[in-house]
């Protein structure tokens, strides 16, 4: 029943990535030019495949933390602690490795410190993540004692920019990513317990679930997740940047989760979807380069597009429209 | 109302003690100037946690305070410099442009039913978005009503000013706090952040109410605005980036309850000061990086938060199952 359910709502996304992609290809005929050079692909294309990952990697983790109602604001400056953690380990002289490793860590744990404030503290998750938020860039300067550390070794450079098969590794990451996240919540109970979570807490523990543990895993998935973003963007620029590394990137993230069609208001959540939102929203950003307008346009355009799903989400539109699985909508206001 | 004031007190004894040590380490800090100026580098901060402690007190936020105030910096910057209009009609424009979006917001939320951040999201990243494709420079402001305004000021004994931008916050919070505390719609906005069920069974008018707390944060934000272009002498588009952050952090530290319904404007006050200390004292330091700033805001947040919800957990033991 999931599966067909799922199946109907991979058609508006699926087919808004098209139109944006056939959208670029007129306004910049070589669009989907893609040329072998140097042992791997280029062109446009491969071009948002690999800008996408890091949000799209985001997104996976945003995407389980949404559907339990919540969301996390603190990936952006986890990314930023994380590449920090990565980049000064492998400066002090540790192998990569053991610096991905630790990279990696710090971001679990920042993770669990929220899933601790939400879960065990009972913090609205704005203002849970809102601390590490604010404190996590702080702490990344902390760490890199303001510097902009740059490196050069070559596990971490190729984690960034290498490639494998032809596809950046970026991109592979992210899939690999994506296909054992989906695999783990649809192929066990634990989507459905995530969904009965999000839907209403006190009922699913009254049913047996253990949401309290369920939610540090989620938002330990979310502070991982933004981990390898952030050891992809460090590698990426060969460098940590505490003050710009994943800057605004939870906005990306959220606003991929959403486009991926996962409700606010907690329950229904795809992590595919989500991870073609990611893709929606780079094909955008990538189309707005090439036609040669500036920047920050993008914003706006943004803006444009959370403002059209909103409503299309919104208990308005669903009353107008056959109803469908809407879980818990009508139970705010009035 | 009794358990409401604890964490006012708790701000109120933590910034008395935190000043004290501070000047106990440096006694100049106890000096009119240094007072002085601590409301003049706050006022644009302070004037937008106004409008928060609103929007927070009815149970929702405004992510887009930031935005709003780069973007009113650029169009007063652009309409004056490049226009050559009169300040005072500038500032017209720009407050009703804001409060138009401010409004905009409110209806989306309400007649939308989604979450308030995701709208004000929107909104921060249309602003900020506006404010980009207005100008991507930083646009000077040269006008002799300027420097007329920066030459305003009370001097004090010992050397210390009171600016016109710090006297302007001070008297938009005294308002504030008449509104909050003493009219209609305060009463509305508690009832709102309370319970916005019951509060609409009660006879609140909730979609009048939210559009005007909206219209309210984004005419304040607007003002804030105004008072950084004062304060600066130019409009730059990525100004004040992260403010409403900044204006959060205040409100939460000034005691107002997260969830709404409970809070002082008075006690956004002092988490304004407070927030004002921390980088006073860091500047008076000179050996801490600024970035200490951030750590000890988001240690503050934390202690809050806890504080708060250890009040509502030992007062309130039913909430939780309600809530859910």
């Amino acid at each position: 029943m999931i599966r067909r359910s799922l199946l109907k709502l991979a058609n508006p996304q699926l087919l808004a990535l098209v139109g944006v992609l056939l959208i670029n290809w007129l306004l910049f005929p070589n669009f989907f030019r893609v040329t072998w050079q140097d042992g791997r692909f280029f062109g446009s294309l491969i071009d948002v495949l690999n800008r996408g990952a890091p949000v799209a990697i985001l997104a996976v983790g945003m995407v389980g933390v949404i559907a339990t109602k919540g969301v996390d604001l603190s990936v952006g400056a986890v990314m930023a602690v994380a590449g920090a953690v990565a980049a000064t380990m492998v400066v002090a002289g540790y192998p990569a490795p053991i610096a991905v490793v630790a990279a990696l860590v710090v971001g679990l744990l920042c993770g669990l410190w929220n899933g601790i404030l939400v879960a065990v503290l009972d913090i609205q998750p704005i203002i849970a993540t809102l601390v590490l938020m604010v404190a996590g860039r702080g702490i990344a300067q902390l760490i890199t004692e303001g510097f902009i550390v740059t490196f050069n070794d070559p596990l971490l450079i190729y984690i960034g920019t290498g490639s494998f098969l032809g596809f950046p590794m970026a991109a592979v990451i992210a899939l690999v990513l994506t296909i054992i996240v989906t695999l783990v919540v649809r192929r066990t109970a634990i989507g459905l317990f995530i969904e009965a979570v999000g839907v209403n807490r006190a009922a699913a523990s009254l049913a047996g679930i253990r949401s309290r543990m369920l939610l540090l895993l989620v938002y330990s998935l979310s502070g991982l997740c933004a981990a390898i973003a952030g050891i992809i963007v460090a590698g990426d620029i060969r460098g940590a940047d505490a003050n710009n590394a994943g800057l605004w990137l939870e906005l990306d993230a959220i606003l991929a989760v959403v486009i991926g069609g996962t409700s606010l208001l907690g329950g229904r959540f795809s992590v595919p979807l989500a991870v073609v939102g990611a893709l929606i929203i780079q094909a955008m950003n990538t189309g707005i380069l090439v036609s040669g307008f500036p920047p920050e346009f993008n914003l706006i355009v943004k803006a444009g597009l959370i403002f059209i799903v909103l409503v299309i989400q919104s208990p308005l539109a669903s009353r107008l429209a056959p109803p469908r699985l809407k879980p818990a909508a009508k139970v705010a206001a009035k | 109302m009794n358990r409401s004031l604890r964490p006012l007190l708790a701000t109120a004894l933590i910034f008395a003690i935190a000043y004290a040590l501070a000047v106990m380490q440096f006694p100049s800090m106890f000096s009119t100037r240094v007072l002085g100026n601590f409301l003049t580098d706050n006022a644009f901060l302070g004037i937008a946690a106004v409008g928060m402690t609103f929007v927070i007190l009815s149970g929702g936020i405004d992510l887009s305070v930031g935005a709003v105030i780069g973007f009113t910096g650029v169009l007063v910057a652009v309409l004056i410099t490049w226009a050559g209009m009169h300040p005072l009609f500038a500032f017209a424009i720009a407050i009703i442009v804001a409060g138009t979006f401010g409004a905009t917001m409110g209806l989306a939320i309400h007649y939308l039913q989604v979450p308030a951040f995701i709208v004000t999201l929107a909104g921060m990243f249309l602003a900020r978005g506006g404010a980009s494709v207005i100008t991507r420079d930083s646009v000077p402001i040269y006008h002799e009503f300027y420097a007329w305004i920066s030459d305003l000021t009370i001097r004090l004994p010992g050397g210390g000013r009171l600016s016109f931008i710090g006297l302007t916050m001070v008297a938009i919070f005294i308002v504030g706090a008449l509104i909050a505390h003493r009219t209609k719609f305060g009463s509305y906005v508690y009832a709102l952040g309370g319970n916005p069920v019951s509060a609409s069974l009660m006879g609140v008018p909730v979609a009048r109410t939210t559009v005007a707390i909206y219209t309210l944060s984004s005419v304040l934000a607007a003002i804030s605005g105004i008072v950084f272009s004062l304060y600066t002498s130019a409009g730059y588009p990525l100004a004040a980036v992260g403010v409403e952050l900044d204006a959060i952090s205040a409100v939460v530290i000034g005691g107002t309850i997260l969830t709404g319904g409970y809070g002082f404007v008075l006690g956004t006050f002092i988490g304004v000061m407070l927030l004002g200390l921390v980088q006073t004292y860091i500047i008076f330091d000179g050996t801490l990086s600024s970035w200490w700033t951030k750590i000890v805001i988001g240690i503050l947040l934390f202690l809050f938060i806890v504080l708060q919800r250890l009040i509502f957990v030992a007062s309130a033991p039913g909430e939780k199952a309600q809530k859910a």
